[in-house]
């Protein structure tokens, strides 16, 4: 269980002073997927940057199963939380083999039986044994992002955080992660936060989508209301419509949120 | 609309040499573009860019490229020198990149990058030119241009930069506008609202278009016309209103991988690759 209050996050100051996220809160269930949605700038990467502890000057709490965590936090968290990059071509150290990569998380926890997880997460992740001793430019798009969520996986986590997991790939090497993340999620009962700006990605995997714009948490909507359109806020209706392609009549009748 | 079509591609091959074997980006493909918006569609390395590169001559020395026939407006491509090139793009065809960051001068401020544009192809004063850009800027729908003509590029954002990139390239007033992914670093607002401006101007201005993209909605929703590419050959040439309705397994697979926000399957069907599509029929 996961859950988060009052999240702020103050970057800047005087003129230059931004509030990147104003008191968010919400709460996921061991098991449960929850994403967020949002245009650049909204702060949903920003919400998953503080709950990995890759920024530290936050105000509010994180509480992972009943435990609130500091800022700083401790090699078991990482243990329970892993991320997953937008950008496999970026993530992925360009001299180490895939083996290496994945061993590294390994020897820093000194998990031990290195070998055998490499073999078992690669096989897990759809990945041959050939790829194994391979560098991350022997490897396209799909394999790499693969091998980012072996990474992930190999320290057995209960909670993944997904930021933008396919938006660098093509439709079906897409498909082709969507189903394999669904697949480990069932498989090792994993939580999920997925941050993206497609809804139709978000509304594919999770059952709650919280939508944001400019650091707030504007609307909490299921998966149902979704397909139903049935939705509260402006702004959400204003996203769906332009997901859904091309319309001249309506795209002058945008504005800015 | 006219008769004659913009630009006739007639049997266009593009091969890079490589130490490892030669690599055939594009193979023997046909098309042609009147005054009307044409999507190219296809993953990543289906050559979709490089045809429109090819198009412009743009390919680096190395590339080799052969065709029977790269027509505009009734004159030939194939045997005009550099010199000549350079009159074409940007009056004749001109092409918006896809990522601003790159492809703008970082050390110059966006507005006379803009005014430059128009000037290598106008005899115009200063001032007119500096005139027609802030209008231009305006006409792409950003809300200061006399604020934005001084900034740099690394002072603006993502989709700024590429409205100012298709600004640039709309200055000129060219017949034919190729925008490789002009959209796909963009919001989807933003990017709805970008091609809301080419919209108009294809249907103001009888310009044609070239919409290079992977986002099949998109480009069905958009287009008039879409060519499916798929490892350097055109898979199919449809009616974009058609689209869904396409019998091509290429096409269907690709719009069926797609997730749908009223969609209820847990999996998602994915992309079987046939060797067959490799050989079959070109064209239709």
């Amino acid at each position: 269980m996961l859950e988060i209050s009052n999240l702020n996050i103050v970057f800047g100051s005087g003129a230059a002073k931004n509030h990147a996220l104003k008191d968010i809160s919400f709460r996921v269930e061991k098991g449960a997927s929850y994403g967020l949605v949002g245009e650049s700038g909204s702060g949903k990467s920003t919400v998953l940057n503080c709950l990995s502890g890759l920024l530290k000057a936050w105000t509010g709490t994180i509480t992972i199963d009943g435990q609130a965590q500091a800022p700083k936090r401790n090699a078991g968290f990482y243990r329970k939380v892993q991320m997953v990059f937008q950008d496999p071509y970026g993530s992925l150290h360009p001299r180490h083999t895939i083996d290496r990569t994945l061993k590294e998380p390994v020897m820093i926890h000194k998990l031990g039986d290195a070998n055998r997880r490499v073999e078992k997460v690669l096989d897990e992740v759809g990945l041959d044994s050939r790829f194994r001793f391979r560098y991350p430019h022997q490897l396209s798009g799909g394999q790499r992002q693969r091998v980012a969520v072996a990474r992930a996986l190999i320290m057995e986590p209960g909670i993944i955080l997904l930021d933008e997991p396919t938006s660098a790939l093509d439709v079906s090497i897409q498909a082709e992660v969507l189903n394999l993340l669904k697949r480990v999620g069932k498989e090792r009962a994993l939580t999920y936060i997925l941050v993206s700006h497609d809804l139709a990605v978000v509304s594919h995997m999770c059952q709650n989508i919280a939508v944001m714009n400019h650091g707030e948490i504007i609307e909490v909507i299921t998966k149902k209301q979704l397909a139903e359109e049935n939705l509260g806020h402006q702004y959400t209706r204003q996203l769906l419509s332009a997901c859904k392609g091309f319309n001249r009549e309506i795209i002058n009748d945008f504005q800015d949120y | 609309m006219r008769s004659e079509p913009l630009l006739t591609v007639e049997n266009l091959s593009v091969l890079f040499p490589s130490p490892k074997g030669d690599v055939q980006a594009v193979k023997h493909i046909s098309f042609s573009v009147g005054q009307k918006k044409i999507g190219i569609v296809g993953e990543s390395g289906s050559g979709k860019s490089v045809t429109g590169r090819a198009v412009l001559k743009l390919l680096p020395p190395y590339a080799r490229v052969t065709a029977d026939r790269i027509d505009f407006k009734g004159e030939s491509l194939l045997d005009k020198s550099e010199k000549e090139m350079r009159k074409i793009r940007g009056r004749g065809i001109s092409m918006v990149m896809q990522d601003p960051k790159f492809s703008l001068n970082p050390v110059r401020c966006v507005g006379k990058q803009i005014e430059e544009a128009y000037r290598t192809h106008r005899k115009v004063s200063r001032k007119q030119a500096r005139q027609k850009t802030l209008e231009m800027l305006s006409a792409v729908r950003i809300r200061h241009p006399e604020r934005v003509y001084h900034l740099y590029p690394h002072e603006v954002s993502g989709g700024m930069g590429q409205r100012i990139m298709i600004a640039m390239m709309l200055i000129p007033e060219p017949s034919l506008l190729i925008a490789d992914e002009p959209t796909s670093a963009l919001d989807v607002t933003v990017q709805l609202q970008v091609l809301a401006i080419l919209d108009d101007l294809v249907t103001e201005r009888g310009m044609g278009l070239i919409f290079v993209s992977h986002d099949l909605e998109l480009v069905a929703s958009f287009c008039d016309e879409v060519i499916i590419m798929y490892a350097g050959r055109i898979m199919e040439i449809c009616d974009a209103k058609k689209l869904h309705e396409s019998t091509h397994p290429y096409t269907k697979g690709l719009l069926n991988c797609l997730p749908r926000i009223k969609g209820e399957a847990e999996y998602l069907p994915t992309l079987e690759r046939e060797d067959a599509w490799l050989e079959a029929p070109l064209g239709n």
